[in-house]
């Protein structure tokens, strides 16, 4: 029934008793273990050590993330998107709400796409130094984990100054953003950048040029382009493997066009691709972040479009008009016109797409969110085949499961 | 759904069209309507011809689309709209910058269609989780398995007539073989 790559198993050709090498051992990894980002399950048939075959099981994390969004009015999907990848909130915000922004045909103001640059790249900075740092620790380097998550901290406090909360940010709205920048914000995040700046340099002189560290992710877990793109690969993994595809670049949207970027990209997609291209998108996004607040420019930081903006609450305790859009709005919910749109941006792992499907009302009809690492684990079989047990660490830490966006 | 202009209509409208017409012209029985909204171009398309257009949007150098970006379903029921399902492909062309929607309906009482999981390795996984939530069989699959839920789970979550309270039966607990055996198996 299952379908599996299975290789021919070695036969060492033991001339008495059992022939140990010739038969395959069914060995289960996770759901819940250790060396494992999530909760997933991996079958794997092994010959000795080697891998011949593999089956990934998932959805333990399955919160029926897109039945509950189709049972809420849109705002109040917003904060189940924070719960989608929670190493990077603010970036799944940003891309839902810039796709009911493309439903109703609006965009927001200039300040608030610079605002969201800022913060968008703050979280695929966190994203990616959680991915790193767990690969590290996982074989071995303990002391590059401590140090990434510390600078992760000091980034997740600009996140807390700006939306109130580390992790359940819900700060994007419909045209625009929950607040504005808070006073002293681009002090304190030119400062944090110079701190996170450190531990990179740190962390660089560590670990890149480390022949432990080297010697257990080079030629692991590689794949083929042609592989790669078959299988939807998209974000880091794909450019590890050489294709420059970022959608900041390839659908430019928000203000990325008014930045200068530049795409890594690597050439074989092994483990120590993965690992370079996330390292230079680090500091690839700390420019942007600089540049943004080079150039952020003065303005609001929301639309004032009637019917998708709250009223003031001097319109609604002033005037009629206010009082009935308030009243609406909250009782009746957005309603974006009757259409359907696909939506992608450029997450931390890949492209995070939303297809939502209006139909004039307050309800929306479908709200379906294509995660990123969904691909990759469905292609963890061909990465792993033909590897160890022990390269299972490394091949999976740098494909960056994160269990609430893979299941939803 | 309205053709209306706006603001974010697509930057290649030259493009577009050459692909709507290219598809026309190739399979002038199996194209049932096109528009583009919000400078998405969606094509819908007759089921028994998915296989061959599919396979011409990947190979067709004109059209190359190397990645399938997205496959799952929209359930029509509250729209009142026939047929109920429809399928909606996402696809992606790196070579041409350009990006497409594919659509398929399908009948409440006919819930199949060809599997094209030969032509992307992506679309296996998405298949499987159609099939999962919406219960829509795709043909030939080799592995047609629920994904996201369990093997036992009764019913398809995301059809609009599954309750989203609806209580699940509680499952006999499994009967562990081959205790302290390690399953070493020919």
């Amino acid at each position: 029934m299952k379908e599996m790559t299975l290789l021919q198993p070695h036969n060492v050709g033991a001339s008495s008793g059992e022939d140990f090498s010739s038969s395959v051992m069914s060995i289960e990894i996770g759901p819940a273990h250790p060396a494992m980002h999530g909760i997933v399950r991996f079958t794997t048939h092994l010959d000795g050590e080697l891998i011949v075959g593999m089956e990934p099981e998932i959805g333990y994390l399955h919160r029926g993330f897109e039945k509950e969004s189709e049972n809420s009015k849109w705002i109040q999907v917003i904060p189940y998107t924070d719960r989608l990848n929670y190493v990077s909130p603010l970036l799944n915000n940003i891309g839902y709400s810039m796709a009911v922004e493309k439903l109703y045909g609006i965009e927001a103001p200039v300040r608030a796409e610079f605002t969201r640059v800022i913060m968008g790249e703050i979280s695929r900075i966190t994203d990616h130094l959680t991915c790193l740092g767990a690969v590290a620790m996982e074989i071995g380097a303990f002391t590059f984990f401590l140090w990434f998550i510390k600078a992760r901290e000091y980034l997740w406090e600009l996140v807390e100054e700006m939306t109130g909360a580390r992790l359940t940010t819900n700060w994007t709205r419909f045209g625009g953003n929950h607040s504005d920048l808070p006073d002293g914000f681009l002090d304190d995040l030119s400062d944090r950048l110079t701190k996170l700046k450190d531990v990179m340099i740190e962390c660089d002189k560590l670990l890149t040029r480390n022949k432990i560290f080297i010697d257990r992710v080079k030629d692991v877990g590689a794949i083929s382009k042609e592989d790669a793109l078959s299988f939807g690969f998209t974000g880091p993994l794909l450019r590890a493997c050489g294709i420059p595809y970022d959608i900041r670049r390839a659908d430019s949207y928000s203000v990325y066009d008014e930045l200068d970027f530049e795409i890594p990209v690597g050439s074989t997609g092994d483990c120590y691709d993965r690992f370079l291209v996330r390292m230079e998108e680090i500091r690839q996004s700390i420019s942007l972040i600089e540049q943004a607040a080079d150039k952020m420019p003065e303005g609001p930081f929301m639309t004032d479009e009637r019917m998708i903006h709250y009223p003031d609450k001097k319109d609604v305790y002033g005037n009629i008009e206010g009082l009935i859009d308030h009243f609406k709005l909250v009782m009746e919910g957005h309603q974006p016109p009757a259409g359907e749109i696909y939506m992608p941006i450029e997450g931390g792992n890949g492209e995070i797409g939303f297809y939502l499907v209006s139909d004039g009302s307050g309800d929306p009809v479908r709200v379906r969110m294509r995660p990123p690492c969904f691909n990759f684990v469905a292609a963890m079989p061909t990465m792993t085949v033909g590897h160890y047990v022990a390269d299972i660490v490394p091949i999976f830490g740098s494909v960056n499961m994160i269990g609430g966006e893979l299941d939803r | 759904m309205s053709e209306e202009n706006s603001t974010l209509e697509t930057s290649h409208p030259l493009e577009a069209c050459e692909l709507t017409t290219l598809l026309k012209q190739e399979f002038p029985d199996a194209i049932s309507g096109f528009h583009s909204y919000r400078g998405d171009e969606t094509v819908i398309i007759e089921r028994t011809a998915l296989e061959s257009v599919c396979r011409f949007l990947r190979d067709d150098s004109r059209c190359s689309f190397e990645i399938m970006m997205d496959l799952t379903a929209v359930d029509r029921l509250e729209m009142d709209m026939t047929p109920r399902f429809e399928l909606v492909y996402h696809f992606k062309s790196l070579t041409h910058a350009r990006r497409l929607r594919l659509k398929v309906g399908l009948a409440e009482d006919d819930c199949k269609i060809a599997s094209i999981h030969h032509l992307w390795k992506a679309v296996d996984w998405y298949e499987r989780e159609c099939f999962d939530m919406f219960g829509i069989i795709f043909e030939e699959h080799p592995n047609l398995r629920r994904i996201l839920m369990y093997d036992e789970f009764e019913g398809h979550p995301l059809r609009k007539d599954f309750p989203i309270d609806k209580q699940q039966p509680l499952m006999e607990l499994k009967e562990v073989e081959e205790r302290y055996v390690y399953g070493r198996h020919e």
